[in-house]
């Protein structure tokens, strides 16, 4: 029986979106508030969802345990309470939650081996979420 | 096709535990979730059927029968119950979320007329659920 099994995390981060490719002018009109200087932040939400065939004798998809630890070690620490802008994965990307969420599905997919990595959503707010799952249509 | 969505909430308590595996194995695959005397979560259970909206009551299934069926199925029995204990088919079968989520589908499959059951989701805990659809 294949099954599908979310797990929710929390990080806060800062950044600014400003892209190399416009002028101040056309960033500001694209951007408005997300173009300040100096930047903000955001406390966000990250949902990952793995899938897999229900283990007989575990009656799990894969251990939590592993899935806590691969995430809090290679998301939450890395992301967390940094600035977005300052961060190698960012040096040629605007960190907007789409490209964070790309960044992170990319970060499960090739490192996450316990189970298959489904979807990664992201809450930017309370009023924005993102999905991605690899260029898969998303299942609902 | 148009979905419909159904939330109910039930409280339980269990634990995990494999006789296969030695008293240390168990200790390392599920930490806390082996203490023996079991522990608790508010479950929070969402039921999604599909189907065409019937033309002379607006509706994709008669919600009545829907929560009617939810009720008997699910919440009679397991609502302030022990699933390793008290529900049958967690005698032999650990009662994971991945587990509850088919236990609720094979309950409330045989049982649903006109809609089609597309998707049970469990919340154990907000930060945690399971969705099952039915696949092999």
């Amino acid at each position: 029986m294949k099954a599908y099994l979310t797990r929710r995390y929390m990080f806060s981060a800062s950044h600014r979106l400003n892209s190399d490719s416009m002028s101040a002018e056309e960033n500001k009109s694209v951007y408005g508030k997300c173009n300040n200087p100096h930047g903000h932040g955001h406390n966000y939400v990250l949902e990952v969802t793995v899938s897999g065939q229900v283990e007989a004798k575990t009656g799990m998809i894969c251990n939590l345990m592993d899935l806590d630890s691969f995430v809090q070690k290679n998301i939450v620490y890395r992301f967390d309470h940094e600035n977005l802008n300052t961060m190698a994965e960012f040096r040629n990307a605007v960190p907007t939650t789409e490209n964070l969420c790309v960044e992170i599905y990319n970060i499960l997919q090739k490192g996450f081996q316990q189970a298959g990595v489904e979807k990664v959503r992201m809450e930017e707010t309370m009023l924005n979420s993102f999905e991605y799952a690899g260029g898969r249509k998303i299942r609902n | 096709m148009v979905y419909l969505t159904r939330k109910a909430e039930f409280s339980a308590s269990h634990y995990y535990h494999n006789d296969e595996f030695t008293a240390e194995e168990n200790q390392r695959i599920v930490g806390k979730c082996n203490n023996p005397n079991g522990h608790g979560h508010n479950y929070t259970l969402e039921v999604t059927v599909k189907g065409q909206v019937d033309q002379r009551s607006g509706f994709v299934v008669d919600l009545k029968q829907l929560k009617d069926v939810m009720n008997r199925e699910v919440i009679d029995a397991m609502d302030h119950r022990h699933l390793n204990k008290e529900v049958a088919e967690f005698r032999d079968r650990i009662p994971t979320t991945e587990n509850l989520a088919i236990s609720i589908w094979n309950r409330l499959q045989p049982k649903l007329k006109v809609a089609e059951l597309h998707r049970v989701r469990v919340y154990e805990t907000p930060d945690l659920f399971v969705d099952f659809y039915g696949e092999a």
